[in-house]
């Protein structure tokens, strides 16, 4: 037990192990996380059909199988399908938890506790517990195969952790940021917009991103209320598609990656914000 | 502000202008709460309060109708006999006294609830220990690209996450071609298909996506651990292993708890790496409650007894988070 004198502040164990465990360990499973990825892409470079095997570099590499699957599963309509659905769901849902961020943080009102109680129930509910008569109701009102239902559904759904994360935010803001706005005249409406959120612009961020990886990857609710087969989303599709054609690897592997490939994206450009938004509200996964 | 008085001296006039700033907003914030409504002799403290109506009405306007209300819908649906087409009869407690007794329904709770083990516990004891080695051995070091890579399967659809372990997992996949090599051919089998080790293998993808959750929510846990308790525990002369349950588990307590809720909802409410993966089968050997209410409800015309199942997981979710609430509240 040699570390004390070079490790003042952090548990210790002895010295040459404490300097390669951590990284060794993080590499680890940072290896672990990555191997079945790998394995996936190595599987969608073969040609379409062929009979893979475990974690080989193919013997005739070949980018086919990305255009064969994205014919196939028609990923150009699913792709711009699931894009209309982001469009319309992330926007709304910012807005909705802004206005209601902002009336829970700074407002006094008659039932303020109850009704944000009553939308916290909502963060532990799980999809299934309202898809079964939200497809009926949809249905009666002629929403369900339209990207509005699924837009407001899912808007309804991550209203609670958004409402709750906007007044989090709001409340940590110096109430003399409204108090001064306020005593030169300006209105609730003025203040919200010209003071408060451009104040917590990175946690808009933070949020906007946490909604449309959410909404990217609902699978459930795409696939209960968009039964035809032109207006679904793309993680909806996938699932279709490995109903059709479960057998041919490469093919799957390589349609598997598109639906990966946009998240994976935009979570690469956007790693900091994604991670600690996660970490700090991580209730709704 | 007792932190302030614990930290030694040079980080207390290096914070003092931060901290200084920081005081009058937390005092101010105590005493005046009704903040928007304090503007000085302004008419508006009654349309304020009304006005807070018009910002709230966006936000409870869509959750009442796309959320509150369809699960009261759910409520009482499950107290009918309803093919989804015909006109309902009513059956008072029916469903639920199926979700009781019949065995597909009791599998699929009792599988959801053994998946705690392997989407909570298991990362968790994974998690802690490894969280407490690399705190130990990079201090401050903060990994991004591991943490960037660990956080991989939270971040891409599950769907595709169970249409890669399907690979991982087939006669030709990974898996088989690993324990092929450390000489265990006799172990391989095409695993999502066989009735033993398909719930087995399920739940391991579980494993393999919380993981890293648990691992990088423990690991920043791990940074806001006061030092100098660490100094403490060593001046009594304890070791790495007592350390590690004097301090570090002590210190995590609110991660994990934070990581517990988490990964149980996930097991609780798992549907779609079960739907991709196997359906529920081989047989019901995987069946859970979310791939079994859509079922119930949209191929055997079941709706009743498919929201009475989801009024009982939604039960089920809601008292385990509350008991963890109060387990990690409570004062050990």
């Amino acid at each position: 037990m040699s570390a004390t004198a070079t490790e003042p502040h952090r548990p210790r164990i002895p010295q040459r192990i404490s300097v390669l465990a951590g990284p060794a360990v993080m590499a680890g499973f940072a290896l672990a996380v990555v191997i079945p990825f790998i394995s996936l892409l190595l599987a969608a470079l073969n040609p379409s059909g062929a009979l893979v095997s475990g974690f080989a570099w193919p013997q005739h590499p070949t980018l086919a199988n990305f255009g064969a699957a994205w014919s196939a599963a028609g990923f150009g309509g699913l792709l711009r399908n699931s894009v209309v659905v982001i469009l319309g769901l992330v926007p709304l849902s910012l807005l909705c938890a802004i206005l209601a961020g902002y009336a829970f943080a700074t407002m006094e009102f008659r039932g303020r506790t109850a009704l944000f109680g009553f939308l916290l129930l909502g963060l532990t509910l799980p999809y299934e517990a309202a898809v079964v008569p939200l497809y009926y109701d949809l249905r009666s009102i002629g929403l369900t195969d339209t990207p509005l239902a699924l837009i407001l559904a899912l808007t309804g759904l991550f209203m609670p952790f958004g409402a709750f994360w906007m007044r989090q935010q709001f409340l940590a803001l110096p109430p003399e940021l409204v108090e001064a706005a306020a005593m030169d005249g300006a209105n609730s409406w003025t203040v919200l917009w010209r003071v408060l959120v451009p104040c917590t612009r990175p946690a808009l961020t933070t949020l906007g991103l946490l909604y449309f990886l959410w909404g990217w990857n609902q699978f459930l609710l795409a696939l209960v209320l968009i039964q035809d087969p032109a207006k679904r989303t793309a993680p909806a599709g996938l699932g279709f598609f490995v109903g059709a054609y479960s057998l041919n690897v490469p093919l799957l592997a390589a349609a598997t990656l598109i639906v990966i490939t946009p998240v994976v994206a935009v979570y690469l450009v956007f790693q900091r914000h994604f991670i600690s938004g996660m970490l700090a509200g991580a209730v709704k996964g | 502000m007792s932190v302030r008085a614990a930290l030694p001296d040079g980080v207390r006039t290096r914070s003092a202008a931060a901290d200084d700033a920081a005081a009058p907003t937390a005092h101010d914030r105590a005493s005046t709460l009704p903040r928007g409504a304090r503007g000085r002799g302004r008419p508006g403290r009654r349309g304020r309060r009304r006005i807070a109506y018009l910002y709230l009405a966006p936000a409870l306007g869509v959750y009442t109708l796309f959320v509150a209300l369809p699960w009261v819908h759910t409520i009482w649906l499950s107290f009918y006999t309803w093919d989804g087409v015909t006109l309902g009869t009513w059956d008072g407690f029916g469903n639920y006294r199926d979700v009781l007794t019949d065995p597909t329904m009791l599998a699929a709770l009792e599988h959801a609830l053994g998946f705690i083990v392997f989407f909570s516990l298991l990362p968790i004891a994974i998690g802690l220990p490894l969280a407490a080695v690399v705190g130990a051995a990079g201090g401050k070091r903060r990994y991004p690209v591991s943490r960037a890579v660990l956080f991989l399967p939270q971040v891409v659809p599950l769907i595709a996450v169970g249409v890669m372990w399907r690979w991982m997992y087939a006669q030709n996949g990974l898996v088989n071609r690993i324990l092929d090599a450390v000489g265990l051919r006799s172990v391989t089998r095409a695993w999502l298909g066989d009735f033993t080790w398909a719930y087995v293998a399920v739940g391991l993808v579980g494993t393999w996506v919380m993981t890293g959750l648990t691992l990088v929510v423990f690991q920043a846990g791990i940074q806001k651990i006061d030092t100098s308790l660490y100094e403490a525990a060593r001046i009594d002369g304890a070791g790495p292993v007592r350390e590690f349950f004097a301090v570090t588990l002590p210190g995590l307590r609110a991660d994990i708890g934070v990581a517990l809720t988490v990964t149980v909802i996930a097991a609780l409410a798992s549907f779609d790496v079960v739907y991709v993966t196997t359906g529920g089968g081989p047989g019901t050997s995987t069946i859970v409650p979310g791939v079994l209410i859509y079922q119930l409800a949209f191929t055997d015309g079941k709706v009743g007894a498919a929201c009475a199942l989801a009024v009982v997981l939604s039960a089920l979710i809601a008292l385990i988070v509350l008991a963890i609430g109060r387990l990690v509240r409570e004062k050990p």
